[in-house]
């Protein structure tokens, strides 16, 4: 009888079938969409996805709609993705962690003033900014006739800019973490404050960054509004062909699911594995 | 095969460039002499990020700000008329009416569920409690266009006689509901509700973290003495666990209620903004791409970030205080 209620009790029924219902209820719909991606266009017109679910053994399963949407484009916008995501990610993190040091580390004047505005700009939605940027392009372009819109670096500036503030408060606040008399023992042996940063500060930062890194680099994968605005039509990424697709349901789900799990992969691949780092990004203050 | 390659090229210029853009102005820096490097030496480091964050961010603000009272194509002033119209025109309350509908319910029964979920969790073994959380937190890695996808499939809608496909509907079929176009049906807002519930499917996997990184930061002390003088699990809950993780449920809040405020692609994807749907940033996005009205398009986004700031205030003093009970 002890030892039943002991087992009981680490089970905790209730709350375990709970949660179950919760998360079955919460899968469904990605559910929903995966089996439809793998089913063929003629079995989808005649028989809801569930059937499959219950069917398994004698539902026909295809990759055809993956074949389908790789053909039409979505390996090129897989392609266009990463290309903008990367440095998107790299170039915001560099230039923070730059700022950051010399926040935490330099003294000078109007330090204070400019790590309040700095700061401040986080209460800024991107809309705000985005036509005067996008026009301050075009004037660019037009007077200097360097191709900006339409290119990856369009977006590698605009998104670089908008982390900054976020980036440059949660860095900082990690280097203050860091003794300043390690700081001081590299001086008195001579070593140069650019020196200090790549070797000393940089390698010491990473914790904070790495998470940040997964943060910022989920959401620009992730972003319809930038690179619809600054990249286009020319090099669309994964965001941009799959509203696209799905305002063409109407020829068929299974085409439009496949084109959402393709640019879905490589999300979870980096959330699966990179979870903690995630999380504590996510405790530390990253959210937009 | 070329592309890839020109990616790759494209790429690693990007990341060289800006790591040699402070190469060189160390280097240029370092020429200097020492009296004067030692006032401006912060400069090599600061520099870039101020530059890009004044060019990018502040002049651009500052000139939305300046535009929203100007006319549609920013040729002359026309001083709070574009404010005027917006205020006057049904169709723009409406918009407002939906951000009010969207912030009242979608941070509640975020934060609500993630509560729920954070306890229950804690309450299993280690192994299923990873599973669970992984699960519900899956979510918040994906575009908000891939999960308007997803429910996109579940609202679907398909006229009589062909096989349904979506979720909801054949749910309601059991029920000897007949099928609904549920997207489009703005009695009520219905639509606008459903569109949230895929919000809070997307951020209740937020709220869980946060909330359980609290729960388990709640002394074992105090339960084991709530335990002690008799009380039971729901007690335990209300008394003891809830007030100590306030603070992370409120901070929960605020964040998710700004998210909330701005709202744009699961809106944009699902519905278009249709069928009474369309919310502040959505408005923007429509103003200015499909009319080029600059100028009014400028005085809506300054409505949202009017509206904006007195949240996020309260956001960054809510964290600080959390840094300080740390």
């Amino acid at each position: 009888m002890n030892k039943l209620k002991r087992i009981s009790a680490k089970l905790n029924l209730p709350s375990t079938v709970t949660l179950l219902i919760l998360v079955i209820i919460w899968s469904i719909p990605t559910l929903g969409l995966l089996i439809t991606s793998l089913r063929r266009r003629s079995d989808a017109e005649v028989s809801p996805w569930w059937d499959a679910l219950v069917n398994p053994l004698s539902t026909v399963w295809s990759t055809e709609a993956y074949q389908n949407s790789i053909e039409s484009g979505m390996l090129d916008a897989l392609v266009n993705t990463f290309a903008v995501t990367i440095p998107a990610t790299i170039l915001p993190l560099m230039i923070a962690a730059n700022a950051a040091y010399a926040f935490t580390f330099l003294q000078f004047k109007g330090k204070e003033i400019y790590f309040a505005v700095m700061v401040g700009l986080m209460v800024v939605p991107l809309q705000a900014a985005l036509i005067p940027v996008l026009r301050g392009m075009v004037w660019f372009q037009r007077e200097f006739d360097i191709q900006l819109t339409g290119t990856y670096a369009s977006a590698w500036i605009v998104h670089s800019a908008f982390a900054m503030p976020l980036a440059i408060y949660i860095i900082r606040n990690y280097m203050l973490t860091i003794p300043t008399s390690l700081i001081e023992a590299a001086r008195i042996d001579g070593a140069s404050y650019y020196k200090i940063f790549w070797s000393l500060v940089l390698p010491l930062s990473m914790p904070a960054i790495a998470s940040f890194a997964i943060f910022q680099f989920l959401w620009v994968w992730n972003d319809y509004l930038i690179a619809f605005i600054f990249v286009g039509q020319t090099s669309p990424v994964l965001t941009y062909e799959l509203l696209k697709l799905l305002g063409q349901y109407g020829q068929g789900w299974q085409d439009v699911a496949a084109g959402a799990f393709i640019s879905l992969v490589v999300p979870l691949i980096v959330f699966f594995g990179l979870q903690r780092y995630f999380v504590r990004g996510l405790t530390s203050g990253s959210v937009k | 095969m070329g592309d890839v390659i020109f990616g790759l090229l494209a790429v690693t210029v990007g990341i060289g460039a800006s790591y040699g853009i402070y190469w060189l102005l160390n280097f240029l820096f370092s020429l200097l002499p020492q009296k004067i490097l030692k006032k401006i030496q912060w400069a090599a480091f600061l520099l870039p990020a101020l530059v890009l964050v004044t060019l990018v961010l502040l002049v651009p603000i500052i000139q939305t700000f300046i535009w929203s009272f100007m006319d549609d194509r920013v040729k002359e002033f026309v001083g709070l008329e574009n404010y005027i119209t917006l205020f006057t025109d049904p169709n723009f309350i409406s918009v407002l009416i939906n951000n009010f509908l969207w912030i009242l319910v979608v941070p509640a029964i975020t934060v609500a569920i993630g509560t729920a979920v954070a306890t229950l969790t804690n309450q299993v073994g280690p192994t299923r409690e990873k599973i669970f959380k992984s699960l519900i937190f899956m979510p918040m890695s994906i575009s908000f266009v891939a999960a308007a996808t997803i429910w996109s499939l579940t609202y679907a809608y398909v006229p009589p006689g062909r096989p349904e496909v979506g979720a909801l509907n054949s749910i309601v079929n059991l029920f000897g509901i007949e099928s609904q176009p549920w997207l489009t049906m703005d009695q009520g807002r219905l639509n606008s509700f459903l569109l949230m519930a895929v919000l809070v499917w997307l951020q209740v996997g937020y709220s869980m973290v946060i909330i359980s990184a609290a729960i388990k930061a709640v002394p074992e002390e105090t339960l084991e003495a709530a335990r002690i003088d008799g009380a039971n699990a729901w007690q335990v809950f209300a008394r003891i666990i809830l007030p100590q993780v306030w603070g992370s449920i409120m901070a929960v809040f605020v964040t998710v209620l700004i998210l909330v405020m701005k709202i744009f692609d699961v809106v944009l994807a699902m519905t278009g903004g249709n069928f009474n749907t369309s919310v502040l940033a959505l408005e923007w996005y429509r103003v200015f791409f499909e009319s080029s009205d600059i100028g009014p398009a400028s005085a809506i986004v300054v409505v949202l970030f009017v509206l904006i700031v007195p949240l996020m205030y309260v956001q960054i003093r809510t964290v600080k205080q959390q840094e300080e009970l740390r």
